[in-house]
């Protein structure tokens, strides 16, 4: 019987128990540990498609399209650092390991991310050379776990990011399991071979803001004050945590949300905890702003950025920058339905596959395995990233021109309105047609 | 012998002066006068220099040191030589929580007491502590060494890989996954080396070992009361 057979027949599937909940107690049933997995939140959350612009009319001034211009540079790590970073577009590639990755999946980010003039990140497994001489600037992740800190890649990095947490994961450490720990990954870190790595979710030698604070300056007195420092934290007090990141002395924070991705944790874990990024971006703005340091402590957000206008509404709200991790992957080739065939093979299909942890990624990105790994040709893939990029660059650029903006930071909360009534109380713009803002107004 | 006064300069001048010397070596002894604990003196270093601070230091003194010697004359706070790579750090007086947290490398001497935590996540380094540590020492450390002349605290070597512990007095208990080894000869050689070189008169045989089960190496259903 086909599907709708079984409904006219009058079956009935239950929402509460439906196929996904069934197939996951059954799993737990079978395997006695919990689920692990990558990419992020599957669920439907509250997004930036439940936002729209109000366009330009009699009351507002469009920009004409290809002639008058709409920047999309922005410079981080203006506060303290002898050297900010100027990027061109206000995109940027967000942390991912080597490990998690393959070295040509990193290389492919840098040469991709270079290839536009933006930043791009290690992740929780060090520098690797292929990344540092792919990319024109590197920002070097400063993680819990150390793996492969040392201070002359911290000195080679154009700018630190001191890693509190992760929106996939806010609370809880990392993982990279025996499966894809090869030499090469094991020496970074320090650890033998095929071993479950367990990466800390609290810093090892501080402890809270006032710890942070000093944290902040050794690594500005180890690398001269040069280079800028970031905070990122994952979505959930986001409120207090920028604040007190502001306090800790970050030149620039990055906000992470619920849906943002991860190579692997517990499914529980990025299901469950964190909030949306709709509503960490207002937050961290109001933060900002009581503060009088909005713009001047830049805010990078990350979280489910897919296309140009996701990353305008992101800046409308007040953000200065976006960060795209799954979105780059997929540029890549991540879960591309030419590995339909491969991905049958190992229990997935395309556009479902989110088991990173495995290591056996038919496109060669999530993976350490030599043969997958060589299927992604690492200047092809930075070509792929470097259009995408350009195609959100754009994207944003229009809307931004559409709502007379020569800026993308000009965009403001004023030119959104939202669709429903959870979103607009989140991202605090008007339901659409309306001038309510819930919790705000009547 | 060059002399910074921190009565007078700012720890920032005094480590942009150290620093300078990574590119052209132009003094190698160094005294620090009225530390006063401050915090991150002598951080960074990536040269062959002696530097003594006379008097007490704050958090991460000597973080992240490269080939210099660092001796600090009092005690030191949080996280001394922190990720340190190279080189030797000896703290004369005790030191407070994460002594030689995610070291890579060289030797850090405490000759007093080590707080909490010492050792934590140690990647390579070796630390020899006179005194007692506190808890959680070694806590998911995964290699190098740590010699404890003293007592240990609560859940020593909590979730350790691959790290060496050797303890004389008493340990008040053993962290997941940690148990007590067999001193076999190469043991004994390796302990008695990292005496020698903190120079620190002890005997070797008086001394436990402890290490990994490795019962937490791959995630098992039957060990999930551990985790
Ligand atoms: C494969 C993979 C590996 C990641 N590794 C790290 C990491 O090492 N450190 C980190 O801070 N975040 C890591 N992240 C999270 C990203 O930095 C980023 O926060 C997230 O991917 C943004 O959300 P998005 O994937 O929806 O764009 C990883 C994400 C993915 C998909």
């Amino acid at each position: 019987m086909t599907e709708e057979k079984y409904l006219n027949a009058g079956l009935r599937e239950s929402a509460t128990f439906d196929r996904t909940a069934m197939a996951e107690i059954r799993r737990a049933a079978q395997s006695g540990i919990y689920d692990i997995r990558g990419f992020g939140a599957k669920r439907r959350l509250p997004h930036f498609d439940d936002l729209l612009f109000l366009g330009a009319s009699m009351s507002r001034y469009p920009l004409e399209g290809y002639r008058e211009t709409c920047n999309t540079s922005v410079t981080l790590g203006t506060r303290y650092a002898k050297n900010p970073i100027t990027i061109d577009i206000p995109v940027t590639i967000a942390g991912m390991s080597f490990g998690a990755l393959s070295a040509n999946a990193k290389e492919a980010l840098g040469r991709g991310a270079s290839a536009v003039g933006t930043t791009t990140t290690t992740g929780d497994g060090g520098m690797t050379p292929e990344e540092r001489g792919q990319s024109t600037k590197l920002v070097y992740q400063y993680l819990p776990s150390r793996y492969g800190m040392n201070p002359d890649d911290l000195r080679k990095a154009d700018a630190i990011e001191v890693v509190l947490g992760q929106g996939a994961k806010p609370g809880g450490g990392g993982m990279l399991l025996g499966q894809k720990i090869t030499d090469r990954v094991a020496e970074m870190r320090t650890l033998p071979k095929g071993i479950d790595q367990r990466s800390a979710c609290r810093h090892p030698d501080w402890t809270g803001p006032d710890d942070l604070a000093i944290k902040i300056l050794e690594l500005r007195e180890i690398t001269d004050w040069k280079v800028p420092i970031y905070i990122k934290v994952g979505a959930t007090r986001t409120y207090y945590d920028v604040k007190l990141a502001v306090k800790a002395g970050a030149d620039v924070i990055v906000v992470d949300g619920m849906q943002g991705g991860t190579a692997a944790t517990q499914d529980v874990f990025i299901e469950h905890v964190g909030i949306p990024t709709l509503a960490a971006i207002p937050q961290a703005v109001q933060a900002l702003q009581e503060m009088g340091m909005h713009r001047e402590v830049q805010l990078i957000v990350s979280g489910g950025i897919r296309n140009g206008a996701d990353v305008a509404k992101c800046m409308a709200l007040g953000a200065d920058a976006v960060a795209i991790g799954t979105a780059a992957l997929i540029a890549l080739g991540c879960n591309h339905p030419k590995y339909a065939e491969e991905f049958k093979k190992i229990g997935s299909a395309p556009g479902f596959y989110d088991d990173y942890q495995e290591g056996k990624d038919p496109a060669g990105i999530s993976t350490q395995n030599p043969e997958l790994a060589a299927r992604l040709d690492p200047v092809e893939g930075g070509h792929h990233l470097a259009n995408y990029l350009r195609v959100l660059t754009l994207e944003a650029q229009t809307l931004a021109r559409a709502c007379g903006k020569s800026d993308l930071r000009n965009l403001e909360p004023e030119d959104l309105v939202a669709l429903t009534v959870e979103s607009a109380a989140m991202a605090r713009v008007p339901l659409a047609g309306t001038q309510w803002v819930p919790g705000q107004s009547f | 012998m060059r002399t910074v006064d921190l009565n007078e300069a700012a720890v920032r001048d005094l480590n942009q002066a150290l620093h300078d010397q990574s590119d052209e070596c132009t003094e190698r002894d160094w005294q620090v006068l009225n530390p006063k604990g401050a915090h991150n003196l002598a951080c960074g270093l990536d040269q062959n220099l002696s530097v003594e601070i006379q008097g007490h230091a704050g958090y991460f003194c000597a973080g992240m040191n490269k080939k210099a010697t660092v001796t600090i004359e009092g005690n030191v706070g949080q996280g001394v030589a922190e990720n340190m790579m190279s080189g030797v750090v000896r703290v004369k007086g005790n030191a407070s929580q994460a002594a030689g947290a995610t070291a890579h490398g060289g030797l850090l001497v405490i000759e007093g007491d080590a707080g909490a935590r010492c050792g934590i996540s140690l990647k390579g380094a070796d630390i020899v502590v006179k005194g007692n540590v506190g808890h959680m020492s070694c806590f998911m450390a995964q290699a190098g060494s740590l010699v404890v002349c003293g007592d240990a605290g609560d859940a020593l070597g909590d979730s350790l890989y691959e790290v060496h512990i050797y303890v004389k007095g008493e340990v008040k208990s053993l962290g997941a996954d940690c148990v007590k080894k067999e001193m076999r000869p190469e043991h004994l050689e390796e302990l008695t080396e990292l005496l020698n070189r903190a120079g620190i008169d002890e005997d070797p045989a008086a001394f436990t070992r402890y290490g990994s089960a490795r019962q937490l190496y791959n995630f098992k259903v039957d060990n999930a009361a551990a985790y």
